[in-house]
């Protein structure tokens, strides 16, 4: 963690001198060319890598604080042990986000001089704050880890208290680096000439910020999640003991239930930052949607039905392990269909790849029929029956091996499917009216469509937990003897969500187009033209396998020490076998 | 009916029937790119239908395994080292062989406007633009009536008198002429967005937009800038779809 230290001195540094940097920026080339791949693909990658690692630090604490709290409340050592699990894979992985974020800042400052002095003169004061926040969260992660065993027993409240802190500034870090970033897509509180105007307040909180603030925060507990199951994948396939086998399990289990519950609200995260977008500046929303990045939308809602097809699958793998569980695998063939037609509609092209015959039969190249499924009114009508289907599919699962014994059960489950069924009308119902009502209208709908989803989990879950509450057991849950092909689903829906981020990154930072400051300072590179999408996607593969490599390195890093340790250490694992009845 | 309990007969039924709807269900036919689409996202949900228990999966390699395996099944298992390859030979010679058709393109179908564009030599803003004919509501009336007199002098031998992009020159065109009765057309865009593409016309198509081959011509020197607002007011009554409107609470951000 040494190098942790250093890079936070070396930044510090460098925070300090960059007014004279300034300066010396104002007689010094725009550009210089970095060696081989050039400046810009330098940037870019670093930069994603380094998104990748923040996303995944920034994600895992939120989830490993809510781990710990319900270990400290419930007495189960089994949480503290996961949390503890999950905090030691975020404090791996924390002194390579660091030298990655001095290697960024490094190459805005020694290629991009003329852009990182504009910036600067925008932002200087949030520097300081950037650094100070960064002290702060390093040293309270580091406690927080190093402090386990000396802050539990009566003083866990003081422990429990530095996680929660912890996740403050690490929002904090995540907020101020965004305000850069949006600045960049949606810039405000500048001049025609694009000094400051008033105070830099009014140039943080621009058009994107919040929705990027928000879609990030959930992206990242969605990030942090699968990254934590797919490492549990990883050590449960590598396992040579049922126990070993169990405990990882579990492990990729939970990973995989906090990231899936937060995916199921990213969807309208995202759709709210678009609509920010289109509301800031719609030429910028025409090139993101319907202008030359269209298509990559076609390729997240590829990657985005993979997420949720996987996620599902590795539900229903999961039910095996469950004795009693036998009892909904009927559900599963309709649920599948709902997802695969979901799947189709959402990855139908509004423009299609056509021969010039095909165009010919068509009549152009929207297809009369299939036409219809290429526009929003679709895509929001089956995003939100899909996410109504997982939610169904995580219901059937929480309750695979209870019986509930209230005598209210009967009118209990009529009312939930009651309540499924509504929200799936109301979503249709809006879809299929959505093509009768001008934009401005349909887009309004997608709210409506939003909170009868959203109040149909709510309404299901205020049934369940009351339902099942003392419910018989038809067995506990067998951790450990789950298909190993589940583990394989629990590694792609990782790989595929890096790419998918990688992607989405590429079509906030390429909509900007030639401007580094969207509107006001011009990107007059040889590089400044925007890259097609096939070529992002190459960058973007790269950096995900590079992004994986540095992962499994530091993972495998991490185990080192646990090796031989296995009794000696105060965190030994809880035996899992069996597991509980109620964590479903 | 023992043949059809088994999961890979089911598996093969489920994408022959589903290849079957793709195909002959959908009129006019769905273009071979969404067709394997839809077809790589039924083989994906089948190879999870199959696996998604343990019996189920065991069930579905067992015949393979068996192919493989078994001596009894030397025969089949020739076939297929011979069958198998030639098929895989034959997509490949379809897939690789030169075509008297042109290959298959894309087009951004909503190429982004300018900001600004020189009308007439003036500075014309795009983005955010009004119509400033619909400033006066009792005159739409006879905006409406003036537009409609002009798409009948000019477009609809192309667009059509329907204005579903079936005019008399439509079929000799690619791109086809857009379809104005399509959703997915001006409902979308902004009356500002319509105004862009009327004056500039096919020539006017941002580098996105390639290849570029609209033959829409540029009507700004034709057209009038009252006739083309008139004109695309027309377009609006006359298909009964509304001009795509921006929230105006973000004005005060």
């Amino acid at each position: 963690m040494v190098g942790a230290g250093l890079v936070l001195a070396g930044v510090a540094l460098l925070v300090t001198a960059l007014p004279a940097f300034a300066q010396e920026a104002a007689r010094e080339p725009a550009y210089r060319n970095f060696p081989w791949i050039g400046s810009r693909l330098a940037v870019w990658a670093v930069a994603q890598l380094h998104l990748n690692f923040a996303a995944f630090i920034l994600g895992v604490p939120i989830f490993a604080v809510i781990i710990e709290i319900i270990g400290w409340r419930t007495r189960d050592p089994r949480y503290d042990w996961l949390s503890h699990e999950f905090v030691k894979l975020t404090f791996a992985a924390f002194s390579t986000t660091a030298l990655l974020g001095a290697l960024l800042l490094f190459l805005f400052v020694g290629y991009y001089p003329k852009f990182w002095t504009y910036m600067t003169s925008i932002f200087f004061p949030t520097y300081w704050v950037y650094a100070l926040l960064f002290f702060a969260e390093t040293f309270t992660v580091y406690l927080w880890y190093y402090g386990w065993d000396w802050l539990s027993g009566s003083r866990k409240w003081i422990h429990v208290s530095l996680g929660v802190l912890s996740n403050l500034f690490g929002t904090a870090i995540l907020f101020l680096a965004n305000s850069w970033v949006t600045f960049m897509v949606s810039p405000a509180g500048v001049d025609e000439s694009g000094a400051l105007k008033g105070g830099v307040w009014a140039a943080i909180n621009n058009y994107a910020w919040m929705p990027i603030n928000i879609h990030r925060l959930i992206a990242n507990i969605v990030f942090g999640g699968t990254i934590a199951a797919a490492y549990a994948a990883f050590r449960f396939l590598g396992a040579r003991t049922d126990e070993e086998r169990a405990r990882y399990d579990w492990m990729g289990y939970i990973g995989n239930f906090v990231a899936l519950s937060a995916f199921i609200v990213l969807p309208f995260a995202g759709y709210y930052l678009g609509r920010e977008i289109y509301a800031f500046n719609q030429t910028m929303g025409i090139t993101m949607m319907g202008g030359f990045m269209s298509w990559l939308w076609i390729i997240q809602a590829i990657l985005i039905g993979v997420l949720f097809i996987g996620s599902n699958y590795y539900l229903w793998l999961g039910m095996e392990r469950i004795p009693g569980s036998e009892r909904y695998r009927k559900y599963v063939p309709p649920m599948l269909i709902i997802l695969a037609i979901g799947f189709m509609v959402w990855a139908t092209p509004r423009s299609m790849v056509v021969t010039l015959d095909e165009a010919r039969a068509m009549g152009g190249t929207h297809h009369p029929i299939l036409g219809f499924l290429g526009v929003m009114s679709a895509k929001n009508t089956a995003v939100n029956l899909m996410i109504l289907t997982t939610f169904l599919s995580f219901v059937l699962y929480r309750r695979a091996n209870r019986v509930s014994q209230k005598p209210w059960v009967k009118t209990g489950m009529a009312v939930q499917w009651a309540v499924i069924a509504l929200a799936a009308v109301i979503v249709t119902f809006y879809g299929v009216y959505g093509y009768f009502v001008e934009s401005l209208v349909r887009i309004g709908f997608s709210v409506y469509q939003v909170v009868a989803v959203l109040a149909a989990i709510v309404i299901v879950m205020a049934i369940d937990i009351p339902m099942f509450k003392g419910a018989r057991s038809t067995g506990v849950i067998r951790w450990g003897t789950i298909a190993p092909r589940s583990q394989y689903v629990l590694i792609i829906l990782a790989v595929t969500f890096t790419w998918l981020m990688g992607l989405m990154g590429f079509a906030r930072s390429g909509i900007r187009q030639h401007w580094h400051v969207y509107g006001v300072l011009r990107d007059t590179s040889a590089e400044a033209v925007t890259p097609a999408l096939g070529y992002a996607a190459n960058v973007i593969s790269v950096v995900t396998l590079v992004f994986f490599a540095l992962v499994m390195f530091i993972f495998w890093l991490g185990g080192l020490s646990e090796k031989g340790k296995a009794g000696a250490h105060g965190h030994v694992a809880p035996a899992i076998a069996g597991g509980s009845e109620d964590h479903g | 009916m023992n043949l059809l309990r088994s999961r890979l007969v089911q598996a093969a039924l489920i994408l022959i029937v589903s290849y079957l709807i793709f195909q002959f269900a959908i009129r006019p036919p769905a273009p071979f790119s969404v067709l394997s689409l839809y077809m790589g996202i039924v083989l994906l949900a089948v190879l999870v239908y199959v696996s998604s228990d343990s019996d189920s999966w065991r069930a579905f390699l067992r015949p393979m395994h068996a192919t493989l395996v078994d001596p009894g099944k030397r025969a089949l298992r020739l076939a297929l080292m011979i069958v198998i390859p030639l098929l895989l030979g034959y997509y490949a010679y379809t897939q690789a062989a030169a075509k008297p058709q042109a290959p298959p393109e894309l087009r951004a179908v909503h190429p982004a406007p300018p900001d600004t564009i020189q009308f007439r030599g003036k500075d014309f803003k795009i983005a955010g633009g009004d119509n400033p004919l619909r400033k006066d509501a009792a005159a739409i009336p006879k905006h409406v009536a003036a537009g409609g007199e002009i798409y009948v002098r000019n477009c609809m031998y192309c667009h059509g008198d329907n204005l579903d992009g079936k005019g008399h020159f439509a079929h000799g065109f690619n791109p086809p002429p857009a379809n104005f009765q399509d959703p997915g057309t001006i409902a979308m865009l902004q009356e500002a967005f319509l105004f862009w593409r009327i004056a500039k016309g096919g020539p006017g198509l941002p580098k996105e937009a390639t290849p570029w081959n609209s033959v829409m011509p540029a009507w700004e020197d034709r057209l009038t800038e009252e006739q083309i607002w008139q004109v695309i007011m027309y377009l609006y009554d006359a298909t009964g779809q509304q001009p795509r409107r921006w929230e105006t609470a973000h004005g005060a951000h």
